[in-house]
C-alpha cells in the first residue's frame, strides 16, 4: 500500500501540521512516511502545501507529479492540484474557501464543510483535524488511535488537555464528509 | 520504541541530533534558509548541559568557518552548516583547512543560485563542493545524503573519514532533504572524547604543550616553494588513497537495465520514482547513485558504459556531475543531462519523457 | 665556544625568556614586534602556562610569530584570529588563549571578528600591534594611519576626503560590554616596556579568571615602513602617534568584580 497525498491551502489553516500528524501516525504504525513541505516565506494568508506519502515500502520520490488524494482548502490550490489527481483518485475540498467547485468526473470528489463545522463547534483551531477525520473516513490510511497517539507525541504537554477536542473534531469530520 | 529512538523529523533536525549523539565537540554557524533548523535544534536541545558540546551562533559564515578552523586545529570534533551563499563565504576558510589538513564537517543544504538566488532546493554547488571551491589544489570528502536517515548517518561517517584522513568533509544536501520529514532511527549516543583521547588521537593538534612536548603549529603557510611542493605532493598522495578506498555508491535495478540514470541526493529519489514509471511502460532503466561525490565512483560509471545504451545524468542544476560521468565513460556511450533550475525540482514524469526522447 | 662558556656563572644580568627560541627573527631592526614577543613569552613563562597556551598568529608581519615563541600556535586567515580564539577557548576553557594581530588584520579586514569576539566576552586576550601601516606588504595605508601620514597607497599623505579618518579600535572596544580590560601601551622606553608587560599579564590573568575579553594595544613603530631610523621612529611616534592614540588604561572592570 502506498498513499500519495497533497494537502494545500492557506498558511495558518494548519495544512503543514495536519500533514505532520498524518505522517507521525503512519510512523507509529511502522509505515514508511515522507512529509515534504513547499517551504518558503509562507505567512498567514499565503499559500502552503505539503506532500505526505505513507507506504508499506521505502518511499522513492518525495516530490510527485500526481497524487492519489488531494485535499484542497482554497481556490488557488484547487486550480493547481485538481489536474494532478491520478485518474480514479480522490479529491477532498472545503466549499468555504472554494466558490467554484471541482469539475473532473474521472475522480472521486468529496466535500467537507469543515470550516462551518469548526465554527459551529466553536473549535476553529481544530479545523484541520476535522478535515483529517474526513480523509480517514474514506481512506483509512492510518487508524484514529494512531492519530491520537501522534497528537500526544507531537503536542507539547501543556496542550494535551486539547486532545479530546481534537478527537471530537476528527469524529465530526468522519461524520460530515460527503461524496458528490 | 524508546530504545530504538525511531522518530519523525526534518533532515536539518536529524543533522543536529546526530551531531550531539556522535560526540561532536562544537558547532559554529550562522542562520540561512533552508538550513536554519540545524542551529535552532541545537539551541533547543542545549547539548552544553548534557554532552558538553559547544554551540555558538557566529557573526557571519566567515567567522563560523574560522571558528571551525580553530576548533579543528585543537583536535576537537567540530562542524558548521550553511546553505549555498553562506558556503561561498566559507571557501577561504575551507581552503585553509584543506591546506593545514584539518578534520572537520561542513554541511551545505543547497539552494538555487547564482548570487542570492532562491531559497528553494538545488544541486548547483556540485562544482564548488567537488572541484575545489576555494583556491589551491585540494579536495573535500563529499557525501550526498538522499534521505533524512542518511542525513543522520552521514554525520558520524563524515567525522570518521575526516579524522581518518585529516581532511575536511562535506555533507552536500539540498533544501528538499533538509526540509522534509521522514522516519529516522537516531544513532546511539557516543561519548565525546576525553582530553587524553584527543591528545592520543591527534598528536598534531594545538592542545597546549601537555607533558612538555615540542610546540605544535597549525598553518597552511610555507614560503619556500620546494617545501610547498613537497606538502602538496603529500596531500595529493592522500587524495589518491581516498579515491582508492572510500568510494561509496548505491545501485538500483541496474542488472537488466538498458539505460542508466546517474543521480545523487534528492534527484536520486526522483529517479527511483521515474524508474518505476518507466519500467511500467516497458523501458528498463536503473540507477547508479554516487554517495561519495568526491571521491567520484569513476570506475563504476565507467563499467556502465559496457552495460547500457545510454546514461542520463539527472541533476537539479544546469549540468555539473555530467562532466565527471563523461570523463568516466570516455565517449563509449551517449551521456545526456537533464535538470531544472532556479529551485524547481524535476518531476518524475518529465524525467521519463526526457529518457524517452534522449536515446 | 658556547654561550654558556662565554658567560661566567653569576655574571648574567639579562637573558631572554626560555620560551623565546633562538630562531633569528625576520623583523626589521628597530621594530617593536621583537620586544612585544619577549614580553608575551615572559608572561606565559611567569604564569606557568607554557604547556597550556594556545596562541593565534595573524596575517601580517607577525604571521611567523609561531616560529619564535615555543607554545602551540594556529596561523589564522587574515583578520580571523579572534574567531579561532573564540572556538579554542570555548572548547578548551582551561587554556590560555590569545591572538597577536596587527592593525590591518584586526582593525580592517577582521573588524567584525574583533568586535564580536570582544563583545561576546570571550575569555581571551587580543594583543594589538598598531604601527599605523601595513608592514609586510611594503608600507601601505592602514585603518590606523594618521591624517597627513604618507604611505605607499597615500603617497601625498592621508586625507579625510580621500581616505576617511584613522580608526580608534581600542576606544570602540572599551565601549563594549563584553570587554574587561582595555588598555593602550607602548614599548619605546624601559618604563613603557615594564608597563606593557604588566598590562599583558593583567589581561592574561583576567582571561584565565573568566572575566571577559581583553585588548592590549601596543602603539608601535615601523621604522622601515615609516622610512626612518629606529631612533627617529621612536621620537616620531612619541610626537605624533601618542597625540592621537593616548596611552593608558581605557577600561578595567576586572579588579572590582
Amino acid at each position: 500500500m502506498t498513499e500519495e497525498i497533497i494537502i494545500a491551502g492557506f498558511g495558518g489553516q494548519g495544512v503543514l501540521s495536519m500533514g505532520k500528524i498524518l505522517a507521525y501516525a503512519g510512523l507509529m504504525e511502522g509505515k514508511e512516511v515522507t512529509w515534504m513541505p513547499a517551504y518558503g516565506p509562507e505567512q498567514r494568508g499565503g499559500t502552503a502545501n505539503v506532500t505526505v506519502i505513507v507506504s508499506d515500502d521505502p518511499v522513492s520520490s518525495p516530490i510527485l507529479s500526481s497524487y492519489d488524494t488531494a485535499i484542497v482548502l482554497n481556490q488557488p490550490s484547487l486550480e493547481k492540484f485538481e489536474p494532478k489527481v491520478k485518474p480514479g483518485g480522490t479529491l477532498i475540498y472545503d466549499s468555504y474557501g472554494i466558490p467554484e467547485p471541482p469539475k473532473r468526473t474521472d475522480i472521486d470528489v468529496y466535500r467537507i464543510d469543515a470550516m462551518d463545522a469548526a465554527a459551529e463547534m466553536n473549535l476553529i483551531k481544530t479545523f484541520n483535524m476535522i478535515v483529517l477525520g474526513g480523509l480517514l473516513k474514506i481512506h483509512p490510511v492510518v487508524g484514529i488511535d494512531s492519530v491520537l497517539a501522534a497528537l500526544r507525541k507531537t503536542l507539547p504537554e501543556r496542550h494535551h488537555h486539547l486532545i479530546p477536542k481534537n478527537e471530537e473534531a476528527i469524529r465530526k469530520g468522519m461524520e460530515i464528509i460527503k461524496k458528490l | 520504541m524508546a530504545d530504538q529512538e525511531i522518530t519523525l523529523m526534518k533532515g536539518n533536525e536529524a543533522i543536529a541530533h546526530a551531531a550531539i549523539r556522535c560526540g561532536c565537540d562544537g558547532y559554529f554557524g550562522y542562520p540561512i534558509t533552508p538550513q536554519s533548523e540545524v542551529l535552532e535544534t541545537l539551541a533547543e536541545q542545549k547539548p552544553w548541559e548534557t554532552t558538553g558540546m559547544v554551540v555558538l551562533q557566529a557573526e557571519s559564515e566567515v567567522s563560523s568557518i574560522n571558528m571551525v578552523y580553530g576548533g579543528a586545529s585543537s583536535g576537537k570534533k567540530v562542524m558548521t552548516s550553511s546553505s549555498s551563499p553562506g558556503v561561498s563565504l566559507m571557501q577561504e576558510g575551507i581552503s585553509y583547512m584543506a591546506g593545514a589538513e584539518l578534520p572537520a564537517l561542513i554541511v551545505n543544504v543547497m539552494r538555487g543560485g547564482p548570487g542570492l538566488g532562491t531559497i528553494q532546493p538545488s544541486q548547483s554547488d556540485y562544482f564548488q563542493a567537488c572541484k575545489g571551491g576555494g583556491h589551491g589544489d585540494y579536495h573535500l570528502i563529499v557525501l550526498a545524503p538522499a534521505s533524512v536517515q542518511e542525513m543522520a548517518d552521514f554525520v558520524d561517517l563524515a567525522f570518521t573519514l575526516a579524522f581518518r584522513y585529516r581532511n575536511p568533509a562535506m555533507i552536500l544536501a539540498d533544501g528538499a532533504i533538509g526540509q522534509m520529514m521522514e522516519k529516522v532511527v537516531l544513532p546511539p549516543f557516543k561519548p565525546r572524547r576525553t582530553e587524553e583521547e584527543i591528545i592520543k588521537e591527534c598528536p598534531w593538534a594545538t592542545t597546549g604543550r601537555i607533558g612538555g612536548r615540542k610546540p605544535n603549529i597549525i598553518t597552511s603557510l610555507e614560503l619556500r616553494s620546494e617545501e610547498m611542493e613537497i606538502i602538496n605532493l603529500r596531500i595529493q598522495a592522500k587524495y589518491r588513497e581516498i579515491e582508492a578506498k572510500e568510494v561509496r555508491y548505491e545501485e538500483y535495478m541496474l542488472d537488466d537495465a538498458d539505460y542508466a540514470i546517474v543521480a545523487f541526493g534528492s534527484a536520486a529519489r526522483i529517479a527511483k520514482k521515474s524508474i518505476e514509471i518507466a519500467r511500467s511502460q516497458g523501458i528498463k532503466v536503473g540507477l547508479l547513485r554516487p554517495i561519495t561525490l568526491w571521491p567520484f565512483p569513476t570506475e563504476e560509471v565507467k563499467s556502465l558504459a559496457g552495460r547500457v545504451n545510454g546514461i542520463l545524468s539527472l541533476e537539479i542544476n544546469a549540468g555539473q556531475m555530467v562532466e565527471d560521468i563523461r570523463l568516466a565513460v570516455e565517449g563509449k556511450v551517449p551521456v545526456r543531462h537533464f535538470g531544472r533550475l532556479g529551485g524547481i525540482i524535476p518531476d518524475p514524469d518529465e524525467v521519463v519523457e526526457v529518457l524517452k526522447s534522449s536515446f | 665556544m658556547t654561550r654558556e662558556e662565554i658567560i661566567e656563572k653569576g655574571q648574567v644580568v639579562y637573558k631572554k625568556p626560555a620560551l623565546l627560541n633562538d630562531t633569528p627573527m625576520h623583523y626589521c631592526p628597530g621594530c617593536s614586534h621583537g620586544v612585544v614577543h619577549k614580553l608575551v613569552a615572559e608572561v606565559i613563562e611567569e604564569m606557568g602556562m607554557t604547556d597550556k597556551t594556545v596562541a593565534i598568529s595573524p596575517v601580517g608581519c607577525a604571521v611567523f610569530a609561531y616560529k619564535y615563541i615555543d607554545v602551540d600556535w594556529q596561523e589564522a586567515a587574515h583578520g580571523r584570529a579572534p574567531a579561532l580564539a573564540s572556538a579554542v577557548k570555548r572548547l578548551w576553557p582551561d587554556r590560555l588563549v590569545f591572538t597577536y594581530q596587527g592593525d590591518g588584520d584586526l582593525a580592517c579586514i577582521g573588524t567584525a571578528e574583533t568586535i564580536h569576539a570582544l563583545n561576546r566576552a570571550e575569555n581571551i586576550t587580543i594583543i594589538f600591534i598598531n604601527n599605523a601601516i601595513y608592514g609586510m606588504t611594503g608600507g601601505q595605508m592602514a585603518p590606523t594611519t594618521l591624517l597627513g601620514m604618507k604611505t605607499a597607497t597615500c603617497p601625498y599623505g592621508r586625507e579625510v576626503s580621500l581616505h576617511g579618518y584613522p580608526l580608534k579600535m581600542t576606544e570602540i572596544a572599551a565601549t563594549l560590554d563584553g570587554t574587561c580590560y582595555v588598555t593602550r601601551q607602548s614599548v619605546h622606553s624601559v618604563a613603557a616596556i615594564n608597563r606593557a608587560k604588566k598590562a599583558i599579564r593583567k589581561a592574561f590573568e583576567y582571561s584565565m579568571q573568566g572575566k571577559g575579553s581583553n585588548l592590549v594595544e601596543i602603539v608601535s613603530t615601523c621604522n622601515s615602513g615609516w622610512k626612518m631610523s629606529p631612533e627617529k621612529a621612536n621620537k616620531w611616534m612619541e610626537e605624533n602617534m601618542f597625540e592621537f592614540y593616548h596611552l593608558g588604561d581605557l577600561k578595567d572592570t576586572g579588579a572590582v568584580k
